[in-house]
This record gives C-alpha cells, sequence and structure tokens, in this order.
C-alpha cells in the first residue's frame, strides 16, 4: 500500500498521471456509454466511455482538456475500475468521496486514488478532483434508472 | 501623487488578511475590487440608520433614502458628464447590456440585419447578442483584432455594410486590457447611423471616461469593479435612446398608471427601466465609492496602474518560464502563462502562497482562438497595490514548475 505521508512519491504519481495518461482516447463505437462533463470552477472538458458487458466495465476511456488533478484523478480512476463489476464501481466512487470529504475512508480499495488525499487544502480543486468519478457515478446511475440512451 | 500606504489603511482587505497563511495579495480587480471602510459604512448607515424604500414613502425616513438614491444618479451623471435622466441603475454590466439587447435590438433590429462584436469579448458582451440573433435571424460579424487583441480600427469599415446596426464593444477587454479606440470606431459607426454600445467594466473603474466626448450612444459598467458594492451597475444612454427603448423588468415604482382595461401608462425613462424595489443601500454605497475614487483621481490611478503594469512586465521578463500575452497594453492587467503548467494549476499554485489571480478563460471563451492557448493567467492591479507585491508575486513565479507544492505544504 502507498504511503499517505510521503509527498515526493504522491507528487510523482500525480505528474505520471497527468503526463502519460492511462485509457486516453475516446472510441468510435456505440456500445460505448458517454458522457460529457465539465467543471464551473476550472475550464476543464472531459469526455468519458465506459463499456459494460454482464455488470462489469470492460474498458473506460476519456480524454478532453483537464488540469493536472482532472487528468491524473480521471487516469487513476480508469485504471481502479477497468475490469471491476458495477457494484465495485461504486463502492471505490463512494470511498473516494469520503476521502475527499476528509472523512473515514478505505485506502485499500482507492489504490494510488489516495494521493488526492489533500486536494480540499485548494477548495477550487476538489470538482477537478471528482470530474472523472461523478461522470462515472452519472453513467452507472443512468443504467440503474434505466435512462441509457442519451449516454450512447 | 497618491499615498498608498495611506490608501491601504482605507481597505478592511489589506488590513493583515491572511490566505493560507500568507499575507494577502490581492490580484484580481478585473474581477471585483476590494471595498474600502467608507463604503462598507456608507451602506450600514442606510440599514442602521434611515432604512426605507425609495419612490413612495410619505416619511421623513423615506424622503432620505430618495434623496440619497437620487443624489447618486447626479454622481455617477458628473462622473461621466452626462445628465442624470440618461442614467438608469441596473444590478450590474450584465443586466445593462441585456437590457439593450433585449429592450433596444429586438425591437429595432429586423431579419438579415448585422451586429459586430469581436471575439476578445466577455459572455455578457456576446451571449445576449447570440440570442437576439437567433430569436430575430440576425448575422453576428466578428471585428478582426489588430496584434495586441484590440478591434482594428482601419479594417471595420471593410466588415460595415448596410445590413450593420449595431456594433457592441468593450472599451477595456477584460483578458488583454487592449483599450480600444473606442471614439473612432463609434464615429465611423455613426456615419453609417449604426448604433453603439461600449462595455466600459473594465474602463471606468481605472480612466476618466466622458460619454459626450465618446459619443456612445450607449454605456455599461458595474460599481463592484470600482470599490463599489456588488448588484449594482450603470446603464447610460442617450436620452432619446432610452426614450426609444422598452423596459425588460415591469412592475412597481416604474409605471404612472394602469386600469383594468390592460392600460398602462409607464413612468420616463430613467424610471420606466427601474421596476421592483431597487439596491438601495448599494446605489448609496456606490455614490461613496464613485466619491472616494474621485478624490484620488482617476489619472492618477491611471498612470500608477501604468507603472505598476511596467514595473511587473519587467520583472517578468527576466523569467524564462513565464509567456507573457499582453506586454504592450497599457491597463493594469498581466495575462500570461507558467510554461509547461495547465492554467488552473498555477492558480491553485499562487493561492498556496497567497496570491489572488485569476485562471482559465476569464469568460472569453472566444479568445483562446485568437491566442492560440486553452488558458491563461490574469493578475490586474488597482491603485492599491504595491510594487512590493509585484515582488511577492514575481518570486512566486520564478518557482511555478513546483507547482504541485499546493496540494503538499
Amino acid at each position: 500500500m502507498l504511503s499517505l505521508n510521503d509527498p515526493m512519491i504522491k507528487r510523482e504519481i500525480i505528474m505520471d498521471h497527468y503526463e502519460n495518461p492511462r485509457n486516453k482516447g475516446l472510441v468510435d463505437d456505440p456500445k460505448y456509454l458517454k458522457i460529457n462533463m465539465n467543471s464551473e470552477s476550472c475550464i476543464d472538458d472531459i469526455t468519458i466511455q465506459i463499456l459494460l458487458v454482464d455488470n462489469i466495465i470492460k474498458d473506460f476511456r476519456f480524454d478532453g482538456i483537464g488540469c493536472t488533478i482532472s487528468t491524473a484523478s480521471t487516469s487513476i480512476l480508469s485504471e481502479l475500475v477497468k475490469g471491476e463489476s458495477v457494484e465495485k464501481a461504486y463502492q471505490i466512487i463512494d470511498e473516494y468521496d469520503k476521502m475527499i470529504k476528509e472523512l473515514p475512508y478505505d485506502e485499500i480499495l482507492l489504490q494510488e486514488a489516495v494521493v488526492f488525499k489533500d486536494v480540499s487544502k485548494q477548495a477550487n480543486r476538489i470538482k477537478c478532483a471528482k470530474i472523472g468519478f461523478n461522470g462515472l457515478l452519472e453513467l452507472l446511475n443512468s443504467l440503474k434508472d434505466g435512462d441509457i440512451d442519451g449516454k450512447r | 501623487m497618491i499615498d498608498i500606504n495611506e490608501i491601504r489603511k482605507d481597505f478592511p482587505m489589506l488590513n493583515n488578511h491572511k490566505m493560507q497563511g500568507h499575507q494577502l495579495v490581492y490580484f484580481d480587480n478585473a474581477a471585483t475590487s476590494l471595498k474600502p471602510k467608507c463604503v462598507i459604512e456608507a451602506m450600514n448607515d442606510y440599514y442602521f440608520n434611515y432604512n426605507s424604500n425609495v419612490h413612495r414613502g410619505d416619511y421623513d425616513l423615506a424622503a432620505i433614502s430618495d434623496a440619497r438614491y437620487e443624489q447618486t444618479r447626479q454622481v455617477v451623471a458628473d462622473l461621466l458628464s452626462c445628465d442624470s435622466k440618461e442614467i438608469v441603475f441596473t444590478s450590474g454590466t450584465t443586466q445593462a447590456i441585456n437590457m439593450v439587447a433585449f429592450g433596444y435590438a429586438m425591437n429595432y433590429l429586423n431579419c438579415d440585419d448585422e451586429i459586430i462584436l469581436n471575439e476578445a469579448e466577455h459572455a455578457s458582451n456576446i451571449l445576449p447578442w447570440y440570442e437576439i440573433a437567433r430569436k430575430k435571424h440576425l448575422k453576428i460579424v466578428f471585428a478582426p483584432l489588430d496584434a495586441q487583441g484590440k478591434v482594428d480600427v482601419k479594417q471595420l469599415s471593410s466588415i460595415i455594410n448596410e445590413k450593420t446596426k449595431m456594433i457592441s464593444i468593450a472599451y477595456v477587454s477584460n483578458v488583454l486590457g487592449a483599450i480600444n479606440d473606442v471614439k473612432t470606431i463609434i464615429k465611423i459607426a455613426h456615419e453609417k447611423n449604426i448604433v453603439v454600445l461600449v462595455d466600459a467594466a473594465q474602463a471606468v473603474p481605472h480612466m476618466k471616461v466622458d460619454v459626450k466626448d465618446l459619443d456612445c450612444d450607449f454605456l455599461a459598467f458595474s460599481a463592484h469593479k470600482m470599490c463599489g458594492p456588488t448588484g449594482i451597475g450603470v446603464l447610460y444612454g442617450k436620452y432619446d435612446m432610452l426614450c426609444k427603448m422598452d423596459t425588460i423588468s415591469l412592475g412597481g415604482g416604474m409605471n404612472a398608471k394602469f386600469d383594468a382595461c390592460q392600460n398602462m401608462l409607464l413612468k420616463k425613462p430613467p424610471y420606466k427601466f427601474e421596476g421592483g424595489t431597487p439596491a438601495i443601500a448599494e446605489v448609496i454605497g456606490f455614490a461613496t465609492a464613485i466619491k472616494y475614487l474621485s478624490n484620488i483621481g482617476f489619472d492618477n490611478i491611471a498612470n500608477y496602474e501604468k507603472e505598476l503594469k511596467k514595473y511587473a512586465i519587467e520583472k517578468l521578463k527576466e523569467i524564462p518560464n513565464i509567456i507573457i500575452y499582453n506586454e504592450a497594453n497599457d491597463s493594469g492587467i498581466v495575462t500570461f502563462n507558467i510554461k509547461d503548467v495547465f492554467c488552473q494549476d498555477a492558480g491553485s499554485y499562487f493561492n498556496s502562497k497567497g496570491i489572488a489571480v485569476r485562471s482559465g478563460h476569464h469568460c472569453a471563451k472566444l479568445l483562446p482562438n485568437f491566442l492560440n492557448v486553452i488558458g491563461t493567467v490574469r493578475a490586474s492591479f488597482y491603485f492599491y497595490n504595491t510594487k512590493e507585491e509585484i515582488d511577492i508575486f514575481v518570486e512566486a513565479c520564478k518557482h511555478g514548475g513546483d507547482f504541485l507544492d499546493a496540494f503538499f505544504k
């Protein structure tokens, strides 16, 4: 598990995901669900795609313009949820939300995403750190509501 | 000459206010200015001592409110060198521009008529026109900008034709701080009977603006960018233009009479535009703000800001990783990026040093096309800022590459 007390490692992780984002670039495939997210507090403009097969997130793609925090957090999220069940994705989103709110949370579940533990020090970046998580949540909720047509 | 140290004592926010553990350096004046104590006290005085509505009471308190409210109209008129009946109080620049778009352009522009804007404009001087254009099938034409981001006066005639009916333009643009030659533009426009609205939100706080000398048809600005309260602004209109214009807000205080047969008689301008209880405390505070600025002197303010800008540019140019986008413009706005740092990351980094700047597209979402960047950082000065504050800012710029420090203190 990642040490929360080593800022240098956390910085390196953020910069690595910012400079070499994972799962970046969208695919042209109608089987994917898609959502565009933009943040009021930042000029982030990020589109997320997921491919769901039998309740498993088989693929997670994203693209767009974002600051370091939004790009790196969405990149880390993509690795966290790819191959996981919808239920597990909900858990991850939930635990991440707790961490941002400075409540007790499950470090093991969040893995590299713990680097954003202190994002609330910069209030305006909280939305950036959550942009991917919020997008995924909205996509998963639209499945629950049976309202997926608008997301294709 | 201005005694900055004395002036700074007037501003509660400049007296030992800390941000992220540092002394606050407030460089976001183009977004909103700080307020001097006298303005806050003038508003409190209304709430503490003569709270009452305007334009209707028969008692003493209401008479005081009424007099102070109308006195402000005269103070604004004196500031702009016009008649007080040409001053309409609005909630701000945005509402003022919307009033002209929906109250004037909506009625006097017709299908295929053209409105000239430019890519440096703020959203509030673009979106009302987009909406009118959509509703009335008008055409929006963008005037070419020169290298500094000013509307290119030489090229303006080439885009004007018999369908051009309106030009809406910022006096000083909010991102690049480019000072447009609005006087010449208005002269060219009037030769073709084109109506001109000047968005002076970034001009009136920083320089002497004379509407009669400019000869503009309409001019809009906000109090909060010039040491005044939020929620109050001004629409100046030539009186005959205000008479021609419809109001977009009807209600109490703006009608003379009405009956059950749906007849209504509205008051004359400016009152017909001020339906409902206005922002009374704010209007009264605004008068105090204008007097405060006039006392310092608008020429002194303009010259001092120019000096601050020059000083900042000289210092920033010594740092290799800083890209400046508006070096040549005289207004107190420095628009820049730190090389390889996303503008909003820079914004958070400056915050962590106690420095308030704006980052992103600053509501001018078309400007990135012109600048060819996604976003920028904007430091905007006012007369209470100092060279010492610029030194702190420049020092922070030098270490801008360490922007993730903001999160790991």
